[in-house]
C-alpha cells in the first residue's frame, strides 16, 4: 500500500525531535505516512510556505497559530494547533559584562535577576530573541514588565548567530532555544542565567501546525499524524531512550552538529557558565509526560491575551487549540484525556493529580513567576 | 494575486512589500520633503518608476550587483543594498524604502518582520503575500525565491513592475546556483571516484579500468550508486590508514 505523504515544515532545533523521531523510528511509517521534513530557514518563511500550501503541516512557535487566527502579524490564516510538541526548553542568558554587573545571582531566581537587572544602571538593556511571535519574546515581556525599572529593546536575531550577536555586542542578552545557549556559552561569550520555566513552568514551546482548510478535508492523515508524533513523544520521554535521540538528532540531514551540543537540552544536565561542568537542571524539556502534548485552550487564551487580544480575540485562539481533535484521535493509542480543556494557568505549584479519562492523569506545576493566576471563562 | 504568490514560493523569491511608510521618522521625512525631484526627472525616469525607493538585503556582492543593475536597467535608480543584519534596523528607517527584497530563504527575513511590526504608525510594512489578490505573482515571487515588504496603501500596479523585475532576476540567479551546486558537486563526485580508483589500483595491483568496473560492478550488485561505493572505500581506507 502507498503511503500518504506529507510535507512537514521544521527548524532544525533540539525540539523538533518528535518529528525527527516520528520520521527515524518509523512512527511515522506504522501510520502508513512518510513523512517528508522539510527544513526552512526562517519562521516567516516557515509560515508562508504553510499559509500558501506548500506545506501540509509544520512545526511552529506556539504563539504563531494563535497570532495568524487572530489576524495579527505578517500572514493572517486560519491555522490549527493540533497538539502540543513541546514544553519549556528556552534559556534565558546575558553577555559576560552584563553577568559581571548582575554579581552572584542563584541561576534559575527569576525575581532576583529581575531586581539586579533594575539595580544596573545604564543604557536599555538589548535583548535578542528568535521572532516577535514567539513564547520566548512573550516570556520576555512579560516578566520584564514586572520592573518599570528594566528598560529593555528586543531584537530578532536568527538563533544560529546569537552567540555572534552576543560577541560583536550587537545584543546584551537573549532569550533563545537549545542547542544555541549551549552555543554561546561554549564559545565563552555568555552566561546562562535562567530557563523559561523560571518565568512559567509550564509553556507551551512549539505546536504541530496546519491550516484548518487542510484539517478539515485531510482529517484522517492528520489522524495518523498526531498518532505518530504522540508514540515518537513517549519515546523521547524515556530516558534510555536519550543518547540514541541526541545521536538521531545530531545526523548532518537534521540538526547537523556535535552530539555535545544537543545532549543538555535533552539530559537536562546544562552548562551555564564558560569553563564549569554542567548542572542537572530538571524538567528543561518536556515532550510527553504530564499532558505535554495536550493543547489546553486557556494556554492559548494566555498567549493571545499576552499578545494584547480583545475578546473575541481570546476566543478565536482557543478554537485554535484543536483539543477537539486530540480527544478523538489519541483516545485509541492511550493518551488520558483530562476532564476539562482549559485550566485555570498558573495555579499549580506542585504536581497535582486531576480528574482524568484513565485515572492517570498528573500535571506538573504550571505556576508564574510572580504567582499570578490567569482564568479565561467561556463568553 | 495568489497566483503570483505561488510563483514566487517557487522561484524561491520572497518579496515583503511592506507598508512602509510606518518606518520612516519624521526627520526623514522632512528630508524627503524637501528634496523631492524636479519635474523633469520624473520625466526622464519614466512617469511612475522614479519615486519608489527599494532595498535590497543580501550578503552576496555579485547577487546585489545582479538585482541593482536589473532594477535599474528597468528605471528604478532609488535602490539601496544592505548586507548585515547589524545594519538593517538602522538601514530601514533612515533609507525608509517603499519595497524591501529578500531572498525567501534569507534567515534576516525574521528580523525584517520584527521591525515592521515595530513600528509605531498605523502603515505598516506587510508581506507581499499578504495581499493575495494576484496568486500568479505571489506563485512566481515563491518560486523564484523572493519575498517583498512593500508600504500598506502601495497600489499593486505601482510595484507590480518592480516585483515582476526581482522576480525574473531572482529566477535567474536560482537557476545559476543551483547549476553552480551541480558542477561543484559533480567535481567533488569526480574526485572521490578517482580516490576510490588509485586506492583499488595500488592494493590489488589492478589497471584504472579494472578498478572503475569493480566499483560499477559492486555498486549494480548493492544497488547502490557508484559513487556511494567511492565514498564507503575512501571512508574506510582512510580509517585504516
Amino acid at each position: 500500500m502507498s503511503k500518504t505523504v506529507l510535507n512537514c515544515g521544521y527548524l532544525p532545533l533540539v525540539d523538533c525531535a518528535p518529528l525527527v523521531i516520528a520520521k527515524e523510528l518509523g512512527f511515522a511509517a506504522e501510520e502508513g505516512l512518510a513523512l517528508n521534513l522539510m527544513r526552512q530557514p526562517s519562521w516567516s518563511a516557515l509560515r508562508d510556505m504553510l499559509a500558501l500550501g506548500h506545506l501540509d503541516v509544520a512545526q511552529m512557535l506556539s504563539p504563531m497559530p494563535v497570532a495568524m487566527s487572530i489576524g495579527f502579524g505578517g500572514l493572517p490564516a486560519r491555522v490549527d494547533t493540533l497538539m502540543v510538541l513541546s514544553v519549556n526548553g528556552t534559556v534565558f542568558g546575558v553577555s559576560n559584562e552584563v553577568a559581571a554587573d548582575l554579581g552572584d545571582v542563584p541561576f534559575g531566581d527569576a525575581n532576583a535577576i529581575l531586581a539586579a537587572l533594575n539595580a544596573r544602571k545604564g543604557a536599555k538593556l538589548r535583548v535578542g530573541v528568535p521572532f516577535h511571535y514567539s513564547m520566548h519574546r512573550l516570556l520576555l515581556s512579560y516578566w520584564t514588565s514586572n520592573a518599570p525599572g528594566v528598560q529593555i529593546e528586543e531584537i530578532t536575531v536568527p538563533p544560529p548567530r546569537m552567540a555572534d550577536a552576543v560577541a560583536d555586542g550587537y545584543v546584551d542578552a537573549f532569550w533563545v532555544g537549545e542547542p544555541w545557549g549551549s552555543v554561546a556559552v561554549g564559545k565563552g561569550v555568555a552566561q546562562l542565567t535562567m530557563m523559561g520555566r523560571n518565568v512559567w513552568q509550564f509553556a507551551p514551546e512549539k505546536v504541530l501546525a496546519a491550516r484548518h482548510d487542510w484539517v478539515e478535508t485531510n482529517g484522517d492523515a492528520a489522524a495518523r499524524l498526531m498518532r505518530a508524533v504522540f508514540k515518537a513523544s513517549a519515546w523521547l520521554d524515556a530516558q534510555k531512550n536519550t543518547p540514541l535521540a541526541v545521536e538521531i538528532l545530531a545526523r548532518s540531514e537534521h540538526l547537523s552538529m556535535s552530539p555535545d551540543l544537543i545532549d543538555p537540552a535533552l539530559s537536562g544536565d546544562i552548562v551555564t557558565k564558560p569553563a564549569t561542568a554542567p548542572k542537572p537542571v530538571g524538567r528543561f524539556l518536556q515532550f510527553h509526560r504530564h499532558a505535554a502534548t495536550f493543547p489546553w485552550r486557556s494556554q492559548a487564551a494566555w498567549i493571545a491575551s499576552q499578545l494584547g487580544a480583545d475578546v473575541a480575540g481570546i476566543q478565536k485562539a482557543k478554537a485554535c487549540f484543536r483539543t477537539d481533535l486530540y480527544r478523538r484521535n489519541l483516545e485509541g493509542v492511550g493518551a488520558d484525556m483530562p476532564g476539562a480543556s482549559e485550566k485555570e494557568e498558573g495555579a499549580l505549584h506542585f504536581e497535582t493529580a486531576v480528574a482524568s479519562s484513565r485515572g492517570h492523569m498528573i500535571l506538573a506545576p504550571d505556576a508564574f513567576f510572580n504567582g499570578k493566576t490567569y482564568d479565561f471563562p467561556r463568553k | 494575486m495568489d497566483q503570483l504568490f505561488q510563483a514566487a514560493l517557487k522561484l524561491g523569491i520572497c518579496a515583503f512589500i511592506a507598508s512602509l511608510t510606518g518606518w520612516r521618522n519624521s526627520a526623514t521625512e522632512a528630508l524627503r520633503a524637501q528634496s523631492i525631484d524636479p519635474p523633469h526627472t520624473s520625466a526622464f525616469y519614466g512617469g511612475m518608476n522614479q519615486n519608489l525607493r527599494i532595498l535590497v538585503v543580501e550578503p552576496d556582492p555579485e547577487r546585489v550587483r545582479a538585482i541593482i543593475d536589473a532594477l535599474t536597467d528597468a528605471g528604478w535608480s532609488d535602490v539601496k543594498a544592505v548586507a548585515q543584519m547589524s545594519a538593517l534596523d538602522r538601514t530601514v528607517k533612515d533609507f525608509a524604502p517603499d519595497i524591501v527584497l529578500i531572498d525567501l530563504a534569507n534567515p534576516d527575513r525574521d528580523t525584517l518582520e520584527h521591525i515592521s511590526y515595530a513600528t509605531e504608525t498605523s502603515k505598516r510594512a506587510v508581506a507581499l503575500f499578504v495581499d493575495q489578490t494576484d496568486d500568479a505573482l505571489t506563485q512566481a515571487a515563491l518560486s523564484a525565491g523572493v519575498s517583498a515588504y512593500v508600504v500598506d496603501g502601495l497600489k499593486m500596479e505601482r510595484i507590480k513592475s518592480v516585483l515582476e523585475t526581482a522576480i525574473a532576476r531572482f529566477k535567474i540567479m536560482r537557476q545559476m546556483q543551483s547549476e553552480l551546486d551541480a558542477a561543484k558537486q559533480a567535481l567533488e563526485d569526480r574526485k572521490t571516484i578517482d580516490r576510490a580508483k588509485g586506492i583499488l589500483m595500488r592494493q590489488r595491483d589492478m589497471s584504472e579500468d579494472e578498478a572503475y568496473n569493480l566499483l560499477r560492478t559492486t555498486a549494480m550488485r548493492q544497488n547502490r550508486k557508484v559513487i556511494d561505493v567511492a565514498h564507503a572505500l575512501v571512508t574506510a581506507a582512510d580509517l585504516l590508514s
